[in-house]
C-alpha cells in the first residue's frame, strides 16, 4: 500500500497495452491515481492492476580539471592512456589525495537537492574484478556518504499539449563521492578486450533515489530535472550522450496491498528518451512474465535501443559481493560550516558548507518562478525556456530591445523560432537568426509598419541567414504597410476599376471560410480565405481598407478577419 | 583498546565477549595453544564449506588446491577468532590510523598524465596504446570435491 501512496500510484492494466503502441504507456500514466479516468478498468478485464515500482541510480561525472584523487587531467576522447597518471593505473606506491573541487561539488549538488550534508563521511573499497579497474577496487563511500536524504521535485504534463503541469517529487537516498573506471572495448573477434585507462579515477557522485516513482516517463522528467539542477549548478556537465550522466534503472511490479516484486537492474541507458522507452518495457516485460506463470530473475539487464528492449547481460551472472572495506589510506572528510570552523585553519583545506549555501546559484524551479512572475509567461512557457539551452537569455534579450509585450514575444520565440530550430535540428546558439535581429523584426511588426503576415515572411527570409536587416528585407519585398490613406484608396480604386469583374481580397487569419460579398456599380467583391498564397504583398492593414470600403459597401464582416491584402 | 577489524569480513555479526566490559584484555600466549586443538573451546570452528571456498576463489581469484591448502585457511580463520575474545561493546572500530588526522585537500590543477609509453612499457600485449585483456569475465570452473 505504501507503494501506491507515492510516486503517481500507477495501476497498469495489461488488456490496456495491447496494438497502443508507442501512446499506450503515457495512457496508462494518465489514467494512475485517478479511478474514474480509467478506460480499462482493472476489473473489467479480470486481470488485477500492477503497481510498478522505479528507483534510480544516478552517476553525474564531476565537471573538474583534475582526477578525484590524482592530478591527471579529465578530458573527454583524449588519445588513449594519455590523461592517465600512475595512481590510475594502479602503479604499486601511489596513494589517494582527493581534490577539493570534487568535495565543492557534491556539497553543492547535495545544498540543492535538500540534503543533510554530513560533516564527517568515510571512504570504502568496493571490491571486484574487471579490466578497466586495475586496482581491483573502487574507492567509494558505502558507510557515511557526503549527503543524505534529500528530495527532487519535478513537473509533468499530465496530457500531450503541456497545458496541465503536476509537480511530484523523488526522495534522494545519499549522495556520494566514487571514482569512475576506465573503458573497455571489447574485441569479440580477436576474443580480447582493449583497455583505455582515461576514464579512470575522474569523480563522480552517485545519486541514489528512493524508489518513489512509477513508470519510464516519471523516471524521464526527475532525470531532466536532475540534468538541469547539475548544469546550473556547474557541478556536472551532465551530458548523456558524453557519459557525463549514466543513468540505471531498479524495476520491479506487484499488486496493490503485496510486498514488492523481484527487481532487476536495467543498464546500458544512452539517452533520457531511452530511459523512458527502456522503464516502460522492463515493466511491460515483468508485467507479462507473471501474468504467464513465469518468474522474474533478479538480474542485470541491458537496453538495446535498436530492438527498443531489454536483454540478459552477460558478465553479471549470480549476486556479487563487494567485500566493502573502509579505505585506509584516507581518514574522514571532514567539512565545517561557519559554527564549527576553528579559528587559524589555513582556509585552503576548509570546505565551509555555509559558503558554498550562499553562493549556490538560483536553481531551475525558482528560475522558472521568475521569468512568469517577471515577463507575465504561462508555467509551461518557463519549462520549454529552460529545456532549451540557450533560449532564455535568447528571449529575455529580445524583451530587453523591443517594445512588444514579453507575452506576445513568447509566441515568437515558441512558435516560430524554435519550432524552425527543431526542424533543422539546430541548437539556440547555431540560430541563424539571432535576438537582436529578430527585436529589429518585433519592433516592426509593434510599430505597425508591417503586418504579422508580413513579419513572418521577413522571418523566412531571415533563416536563410544572408546578412540582410529585417528593415531591409521589407524594403525589397515592397511588404510595408501603407499608411497613406490616398494612396490606399488609389490602390482600391485602381483594382476595382480594372477589367476584372470580380475583386479577389486575401485574406489572413483563423481557419473559418466565410466569403463576404459586396457590390459596387456591378462588381462583385468577394472575400476569401486561402492560407497558402503568402507571395502575396499584404500592404493593406484592415483597419485602412475597412474605412474605405465601408464606402462602397454597407455590409463589410472583416471582423472575422485580422489582416487584409491587395492583390497586385 | 580499539582493535583492527580485519576479520569482520570474513566473518558475520562479532560474537559476544568474554573478557570484562571495557577492559582490554590480550590473549596469553598459553591461549593460543588450547585453541589450536581442532575444535577447541571456540564454539565456532566451523569447516570450511566447498561453496564458501568457491565464493571466495571466485571473488579473490585465489586457488586452495589442494586439502592441505583448505586446512591452511581453517587453521588461519582459528587464528583469527583470537579477536573475538576482546570485549569491544561500545567502542567504534578504527579503521586506520590516519583517522585523527585531517584529510588533505588538493587544489584542482592538472599536475600528471601525458605518460602514455612509459604506462604501456609493463604491459605484456599492448594493440595501438590500449592495454590489452583477456574477453569479459570468464567464469571460473566449478569445484569438484
Amino acid at each position: 500500500m505504501a507503494a501506491a501512496a507515492r510516486g503517481c500510484g500507477g495501476v497498469w492494466c495489461r488488456v490496456w497495452q495491447c496494438g497502443a503502441g508507442g501512446s499506450a504507456p503515457r495512457g496508462q500514466c494518465s489514467v494512475a491515481g485517478s479511478a474514474r479516468s480509467a478506460a480499462v478498468p482493472a476489473g473489467k478485464s479480470g486481470l488485477a492492476p500492477w503497481v510498478p515500482v522505479v528507483g534510480l541510480e544516478i552517476h553525474a561525472q564531476i565537471s573538474s580539471n583534475s582526477k578525484l584523487f590524482s592530478g591527471s587531467q579529465v578530458q573527454f576522447a583524449a588519445p588513449p592512456n594519455s590523461v592517465v597518471s600512475f595512481f590510475d593505473a594502479s602503479l604499486p606506491g601511489t596513494l589517494p589525495v582527493i581534490n577539493r573541487r570534487c568535495v565543492e561539488a557534491a556539497v553543492m549538488t547535495g545544498l540543492a537537492l535538500n540534503c543533510s550534508i554530513n560533516k564527517r563521511s568515510l571512504f570504502d573499497r568496493k571490491h571486484y574484478f574487471y579490466a578497466d579497474l586495475p586496482a581491483g577496487y573502487q574507492i567509494t563511500q558505502q558507510r557515511v556518504p557526503i549527503a543524505v536524504n534529500g528530495t527532487l521535485s519535478y513537473s509533468l504534463c499530465t496530457d500531450n499539449k503541456m497545458s496541465q503541469m503536476v509537480t511530484k517529487t523523488v526522495r534522494i537516498k545519499q549522495i556520494q563521492l566514487e571514482q569512475d573506471s576506465g573503458k573497455s572495448l571489447h574485441d569479440d573477434t580477436r576474443s580480447q578486450t582493449l583497455v583505455d585507462l582515461n576514464r579512470a579515477g575522474v569523480g563522480l557522485m552517485e545519486v541514489v533515489m528512493e524508489p518513489d516513482m512509477c513508470c519510464g516517463e516519471e523516471a524521464a522528467a526527475a532525470v531532466r530535472e536532475l540534468q538541469l539542477i547539475l548544469q546550473t549548478l556547474g557541478s556536472s556537465h551532465a551530458v548523456m550522450a558524453e557519459g557525463q550522466l549514466r543513468v540505471d534503472a531498479n524495476v520491479s511490479v506487484h499488486h496493490p496491498g503485496e510486498p514488492y516484486g523481484v527487481r532487476t537492474e536495467v543498464k546500458n541507458i544512452n539517452s533520457i528518451r531511452f530511459l523512458a522507452k527502456a522503464v516502460d518495457h522492463e515493466i511491460q516485460r515483468q508485467i507479462e512474465e507473471l501474468e504467464n506463470g513465469g518468474t522474474v530473475l533478479n538480474e542485470t539487464r541491458a537496453f538495446d535501443s535498436k530492438l527498443g528492449c531489454t536483454v540478459p547481460m552477460r558478465d553479471k551472472e549470480g549476486k556479487q559481493d563487494y567485500r566493502f572495506m573502509p579505505e585506509p589510506n584516507l581518514p574522514p572528510l571532514i567539512l565545517y560550516d561557519t559554527k564549527s570552523l576553528p579559528a587559524n585553519m589555513n582556509h585552503q583545506q576548509v570546505v565551509n558548507i555555509d559558503w558554498i549555501h550562499e553562493r549556490l546559484p538560483d536553481l531551475p524551479s525558482v528560475k522558472r518562478a521568475k521569468l512568469v512572475e517577471q515577463y507575465g509567461i504561462l508555467p509551461e512557457h518557463s519549462f520549454t525556456l529552460l529545456n532549451e539551452d540557450g533560449l532564455t537569455e535568447f528571449f529575455e534579450n529580445v524583451v530587453k530591445h523591443t517594445q512588444m509585450k514579453p507575452k506576445k514575444v513568447i509566441g515568437w520565440i515558441l512558435n516560430d523560432l524554435l519550432s524552425y530550430l527543431n526542424q533543422h535540428s539546430l541548437t539556440v546558439k547555431e540560430s541563424p537568426v539571432s535576438s537582436s535581429i529578430l527585436a529589429d523584426l518585433l519592433n516592426l511588426l509593434e510599430r505597425k509598419e508591417i503586418s504579422s503576415t508580413a513579419a513572418k515572411q521577413v522571418l523566412v527570409e531571415l533563416w536563410k541567414g544572408e546578412g540582410k536587416t529585417p528593415l531591409e528585407i521589407v524594403k525589397e519585398k515592397k511588404l510595408e504597410l501603407i499608411q497613406d490613406q490616398e494612396a490606399l484608396e488609389q490602390i482600391c480604386q485602381a483594382v476595382i476599376d480594372g477589367q476584372e469583374n470580380e475583386v479577389i481580397m486575401m485574406v489572413e487569419g483563423s481557419l473559418c471560410s466565410t466569403a463576404v460579398c459586396g457590390t459596387k456599380k456591378g462588381v462583385k467583391m468577394v472575400f476569401f480565405f486561402s492560407p497558402v498564397d503568402w507571395h502575396l504583398s499584404c500592404r493593406a492593414s484592415i483597419g485602412a481598407v475597412k474605412l474605405l470600403l465601408s464606402d462602397y459597401q454597407p455590409f463589410l464582416l472583416l471582423s472575422y478577419f485580422t489582416k487584409c491584402f491587395c492583390r497586385n | 583498546m580499539r582493535v583492527l577489524s580485519v576479520s569482520r569480513w570474513l566473518r558475520g555479526a562479532v560474537r559476544a565477549p568474554s573478557g570484562g566490559p571495557g577492559s582490554p584484555q590480550v590473549p596469553q600466549p598459553g591461549r593460543r595453544e588450547r585453541e589450536a586443538a581442532p575444535g577447541g573451546s571456540c564454539p565456532r570452528a566451523e569447516k570450511v564449506t566447498v561453496d564458501v571456498l568457491d565464493h571466495l576463489e571466485h571473488l579473490a581469484l585465489v586457488d586452495f588446491r589442494d586439502s592441505e591448502g583448505v586446512e591452511r585457511l581453517q587453521k588461519a580463520i582459528q587464528f583469527a577468532d583470537q579477536l573475538h575474545e576482546v570485549n569491544t561493546d561500545g567502542v567504534e572500530p578504527m579503521d586506520s590510523v590516519l583517522e585523527d588526522r585531517c584529510l588533505y585537500l588538493r587544489e584542482d590543477d592538472v599536475t600528471e598524465g601525458n605518460c602514455t609509453k612509459e604506462l604501456l612499457k609493463n604491459a605484456k600485449e599492448k594493440v595501438e596504446e590500449y592495454f590489452v585483456a583477456p574477453p569479459g569475465n570468464i567464469p571460473l570452473p566449478k569445484l569438484e570435491e
